[in-house]
């Protein structure tokens, strides 16, 4: 008899049983082969097992590219924030800051447009961005925001540089600085208003996170661009700003939940290092930097980095969470057996 | 009465999902009602939903995963019938929607021990859907038929539905920029033709109707289910309290959902945004505080000192 494959031949003992065929039953058995390039993230090695559809993610992984948004929520955050500066500035006579912070200002928002425009999936339509106003969308209420803050601050930009029609230039500083918050902070709604784990569940300290963070990078590169004589108000603003935008971030994370654990892998976790270093040597160099315009400026980049940094750590974590079904499992299904353990005490 | 359903606000569609969208005399609200126990794992949904719709062919792998070779929904997959192999007894699956089996399947009659999950996933079509809340163009909406739609000339490829949904089910199809998803045939539906996957279904695990009929139909399978011992039955997005509003395609389940790849207890994002722009305004405001406070406490800049 020639040598028969056992599992071929009909009946051949029962040498592999049927309960130990390799099946995908839990228990015994091969993991399941990912799809070549991985549609989506598969199991780790040596992890607990998560219970989800062959550990597959639950949610989709944001579809936003680097460095356009996680770009856009630094720039718009240091032009938002840059607006309010440049008026202080202004209010306070402090020209060449007003000059500088300005030019910045104009400069991110229009950086900010193009990321926003090349992130587009079909980058003609752009405009339809302002087919309606939704305030359920962040995204419609920042478009509608971006269209009103752009043109005011290319407008004080512009008057500023060529020295005309002042009273128009002072009008678009002012219409800068009024919607600049909204725009700084906006984007913490962005982020939060989605089903991913480590930027929703942090989403009632995330406005305060990046508001902090957008004035930490307005001071930063004012202490940078401005002479020592003016730049006086953004010693104590940018360290402050900075520890602040460190101790929200920390608490942002710790309402994350099981999902925090996302901010300290990985590139997330690489990112938000540094940026905790930098902002913590920045705000330090920045507060005993005295009148020292090289210290002021090192501070001042220092702070400003950590903030961008900072924001591409938000960013990346977010899309490490979603590919991990348990932080979206674990939390609903918690929140299931306390609706049920409830319910029960409500009967006893 | 749950958390979810006290967690109403103004954003919220409430159950006349036509009518809250400006809809005068809508015709009722259409859903699916996909009854996982009787799937037989055809995937004959997955075929007439790819040739209806004329969504593209996104690669021809084997995944190994059981029967499963489309892994999940994403753009270019509106239906995916899911196939989880489990060490438990078969006895869930007796089949018979017409009337008690001729005796019940035993234990032993369930190849020792191993079932064979089977269950055809589609987009939930929420009441309260995140995609359609959070879409800036308007180009997602709502139909008359309380279902949710994008409309692909519209769509500029933001992707901000993508991580709304709660589900993982909208996506962005490669080389072309703009999100799709499971539209519930809204063609066919306009000319009183039932969706192209319900229409396949040889077993009538898909069933397609208005979603008051479908919901007392699953409440009457769930029953009979559980009547006959099926304790694990359970149905799924059929709840109109639940964190979505109530799903406008739900589901009977054999396990827990997450075991079919589903969120166990979804809640529509948008139901925290109230509180977001809330604290978005504090936020906003404390930026001119901090601001304001640092050029006041430095005073009026005095041409070269301090």
């Amino acid at each position: 008899m020639p040598n028969v494959d056992a599992t071929t031949t009909n009946g051949t003992s029962r040498a592999r049983p049927l309960d130990e065929v390799m099946t995908g039953a839990n228990g015994p058995g091969a993991p399941p082969l990912r799809v070549e390039g991985g549609r989506r993230g598969g199991k780790r090695s040596g992890e607990p097992t998560p219970r989800s559809y062959y550990d597959l993610p639950v949610l989709n992984k944001p579809v936003w590219g680097a460095p356009d948004i996680p770009g856009y929520l630094f720039l718009g955050g240091l032009a938002g924030a840059g607006a309010v500066v440049s008026a202080a500035a202004q209010l306070t006579g402090r020209r060449e800051l007003a000059r500088s912070t300005k030019v910045v200002n104009a400069g991110a928002i229009g950086l900010s447009l193009f990321a926003l425009v090349h992130d587009l999936g079909r980058r003609g339509r752009f405009l339809n961005m302002l087919r309606v106003f939704k305030v359920t969308s962040p995204m419609s209420v920042g478009s509608w925001l971006l269209a009103g803050f752009a043109p005011a601050v290319a407008g004080a930009a512009i008057s500023e540089l060529t020295g005309r029609v002042k009273p128009i230039g002072a009008m678009a500083t002012a219409g800068a600085a009024a919607l600049g918050p909204a725009v700084a902070t906006y984007t913490a709604a962005l982020i939060s208003d989605t089903a991913v784990p480590a930027w929703h569940d942090g989403h009632t300290v995330m406005p305060f996170v990046f508001a902090s963070s957008a004035v930490t990078s307005a001071a930063g590169l004012g202490l940078a661009l401005a002479p020592v004589a003016e730049s006086g108000p953004l010693k104590p603003l940018g360290a402050l700003a900075g520890l602040a935008e460190l101790g929200l971030t920390k608490a942002m994370e710790k309402k994350t939940g099981l999902a925090e654990t996302t901010y300290h892998e990985g590139r997330a976790g690489m990112l938000m290092g540094a940026s905790e270093l930098l902002l913590v040597c920045g705000a330090a160099l920045t507060a005993t930097s005295g009148r020292s315009r090289t210290r002021r400026a090192a501070g001042g980049m220092a702070v400003f980095t950590g903030s961008l940094l900072t924001r591409f750590g938000i960013f990346e974590a977010g899309n490490a969470s979603t590919q991990r079904p348990e932080y979206t499992v674990e939390p609903q299904r918690r929140r299931v057996k306390d609706r049920s353990n409830g319910r029960e005490d409500g009967r006893g | 009465m749950s958390i979810a359903a006290s967690a109403r606000n103004r954003f919220d569609n409430g159950q006349d999902a036509a009518g809250a969208s400006g809809y005068r005399d809508a015709p009722p609200r259409m859903g699916f009602f996909t009854d996982t126990s009787v799937c037989i794992g055809c995937k004959a949904c997955e075929v007439a939903c790819k040739e209806w719709n004329r969504v593209p062919e996104d690669g021809l792998d084997f995944t190994g995963m059981s029967y499963d070779n489309t892994v999940g929904l994403s753009a270019d997959t509106w239906r995916h019938v899911a196939f989880i192999e489990q060490r438990k007894p078969l006895a869930a699956q007796v089949t018979g929607r017409d009337g008690p089996a001729e005796r019940p399947v035993t234990v032993e009659d369930a190849a020792e021990g191993l079932r064979w999950l089977m269950s055809s996933d589609v987009c939930k079509h929420c009441t309260e859907a995140a995609c359609l809340d959070v879409c800036p163009t308007g180009s997602l909406f709502r139909t008359e038929f309380g279902t949710v739609v994008v409309q692909e000339d519209i769509c500029n490829g933001c992707g901000y539905c993508v991580p709304a949904c709660p589900f993982g089910v909208i996506d962005q199809r490669h080389g072309d920029g703009r999100v799709w998803k499971c539209t519930l045939c809204y063609d066919r539906l306009g000319v009183g033709a039932e969706p192209a996957c319900a229409k396949s279904c040889p077993t009538d695990s898909i069933q397609f109707g208005p979603l008051d009929e479908l919901r007392q139909r699953a409440d009457r399978r769930l029953a009979q289910l559980h009547s006959r011992g099926v304790a694990d039955a359970r149905l799924y997005g059929r709840d109109p309290a639940d964190g979505i509003g109530g799903a406008g395609a739900f589901f009977l389940l054999l396990d827990e959902p997450e075991v079919y790849g589903l969120p166990p207890d979804p809640v529509v994002t948008t139901r925290d945004l109230p509180s977001m722009w809330k604290l978005v305004a504090v936020a906003a405001s404390s930026v001119l505080l901090a601001v304001g406070t640092a050029f006041a406490g430095a005073g009026r800049h005095q041409g070269g000192a301090r």
